[in-house]
């Protein structure tokens, strides 16, 4: 099959591009790697009239250094972020989850903005920016905001951006001393969206103890899920394998993922207990040789 | 003609050879080189982004032709298969016979050529890593392995 035809424009500024989308919103969509978009097209399961293609915009393709964090602007590749030194440095959460993100040729071209806006209940990314706590931000003619990403994500393919707004970037603060994270998922063929996965960012006092944390878990819900009964476990605790057995029980009994064709709700509450348990011993291993 | 609208003429360096054409702008790469080029080495499997059989480069990195439109190439260098006649890796297949019906080979040869050249293909967890957005339907997996390793190890000269 072939698209329906659109018309394609090509802005080569952000205050071009934002005056196309509030020239056509609902009837116009934004291209940056396609790797989503375009599939839906050549379906048309998307037809939109208008394509804004932002690829040419300036000054978006560079990854660069904010006051206390980093700031992934929308036309950074996945690619780029994995391969990057000082990103896989500051978050190891990162290439960790990236290199679970479709293959090679997809994260050549597809952006982390991209995937973020998308909102897959099922991408890797959005739960990562989540756990991470990481800021949209967004831009229109009418003006920019910031959206945390636990409240960016609304529901199945669905953000906060209005049709007329523009991801701009996604920034990241830098994790506290003696930080620890980690990521896992699980999916049936290496590459494929995951059945569950979880993202956890866990900082520890002084003492050893659990200080801060922060769970989240994709596949069991219509947007990436905190789990907040295994966080209140853990906060205070040294993650002993008990406490994190107690965690693992805890994620197991909070979410209520539904099931369909690919898995049950009950195997799949099985997985989000089981990843949460990998993801929680990896980080005490770490945080108490550290 | 608001302003952006992207004039309708893209100009494309396909293999080293300019050309220049006016296509709807709803026309994927992959059509593009396949109907209106006659470059026909490159596969449509799947058309969307699942098989690896449309790989080509675009300045150098390898993208999937079914997933980018023609119009966004304006101005950039794509190579084929076609544009890889002299490779090693294309030897190396055939004495490996790593393939069987042939449809996936154009894109497991133009990811592989990118995969050697991005210094990717030094063990083979990392070839069978780099080179999972191929498929082969008919299963050749341990032949293109061997192919990919005997050129990335320089045994084939
Ligand atoms: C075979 C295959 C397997 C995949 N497997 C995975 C996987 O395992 N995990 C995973 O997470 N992803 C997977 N993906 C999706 C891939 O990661 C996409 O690249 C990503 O989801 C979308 O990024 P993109 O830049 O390509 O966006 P596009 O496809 O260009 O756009 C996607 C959507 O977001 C909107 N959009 C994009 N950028 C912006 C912006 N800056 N502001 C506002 N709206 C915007 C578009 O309008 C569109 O609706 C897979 C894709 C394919 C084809
Ligand atoms: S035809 Fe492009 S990936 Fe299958
Ligand atoms: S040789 Fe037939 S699909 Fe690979």
């Amino acid at each position: 099959m072939k698209p329906r035809p659109f018309t394609y424009l090509a802005p080569t500024s952000v205050d071009e591009a934002l005056a196309a989308l509030a020239e056509h919103s609902f009837d116009a969509k934004v291209l940056a790697g396609g790797q989503s978009l375009a599939p839906l097209l050549n379906f048309r399961m998307a037809s939109p009239e208008y394509l804004i293609d932002i690829n040419d915009v300036a000054g978006l393709d560079r990854v660069r250094r904010v006051d206390g964090g980093w700031h992934i602007p929308a036309l950074v590749r996945q690619r780029t972020v994995e391969r990057s030194p000082e990103l896989r440095a500051a978050f190891p959460l990162l290439p960790a989850a990236l290199e679970q993100v479709a293959h090679p040729q997809i994260r050549n071209r597809g952006t982390v903005c991209g995937s973020l806006a998308h909102a897959d209940p099922a991408a890797e990314l959005p739960t990562v920016m989540t756990a991470l706590d990481a800021t949209m931000r967004v831009a229109s003619v009418r003006g920019e905001r910031e959206v945390p990403a636990e409240e960016f994500f609304q529901f199945h393919f669905t953000t906060s951006l209005e049709d007329d707004e523009l991801l701009v970037g996604v920034t990241v603060d830098d994790l506290p001393p003696a930080t620890s994270t980690g990521f896992a998922e699980f999916a049936p063929r290496h590459g494929d969206f995951a059945l569950a996965a979880v993202a956890g960012v866990v900082t520890r006092a002084s003492d050893g103890a659990v200080g801060a944390v922060r769970l989240v878990a994709s596949g069991v819900a219509a947007r990436p899920q905190r789990l907040t009964a295994a966080e209140k476990v853990l906060l205070g605790q040294r993650p002993t394998p008990d406490v994190v057995g107690a965690a693992e029980r805890a994620a197991r009994g909070e979410v209520d993922p539904t099931g369909d064709i690919h898995a049950s709700a009950d195997y799949r509450r099985h997985l989000v207990g089981v990843l949460a348990r990998r993801v929680l011993t990896t980080i005490a291993e770490e945080g108490d040789h550290a | 003609m608001g302003p952006g609208v992207r004039e309708p003429t893209t100009t494309v360096t396909v293999n080293g050879a300019r050309l220049v054409a006016n296509l709807d702008a709803r026309v994927t790469l992959l059509d593009a080189l396949r109907d209106r080029f006659g470059l026909t080495g490159t596969k449509k499997g799947c058309d969307q982004g699942t098989c690896g059989s449309c790989t080509v480069l675009v300045d150098g990195r390898r993208v999937l032709s079914c997933l980018t439109l023609f119009a966004q190439c304006d101005g950039r260098q794509v190579t084929t298969i076609e544009g890889l006649a002299d490779h090693p890796l294309r030897a190396a297949f055939i004495k490996h016979d790593a393939f069987q019906c042939g449809y996936c080979t154009p894109g497991q040869i133009v990811s592989a050529a990118a995969l050697i050249r991005e210094g990717r293909a030094g063990r083979d967890e990392d070839i069978r890593e780099y080179m999972s957005g191929n498929l082969c339907r008919c299963g050749a997996y341990p032949r293109i392995l061997a192919a990919i390793r005997e050129v990335a190890s320089g045994a084939h000269a």
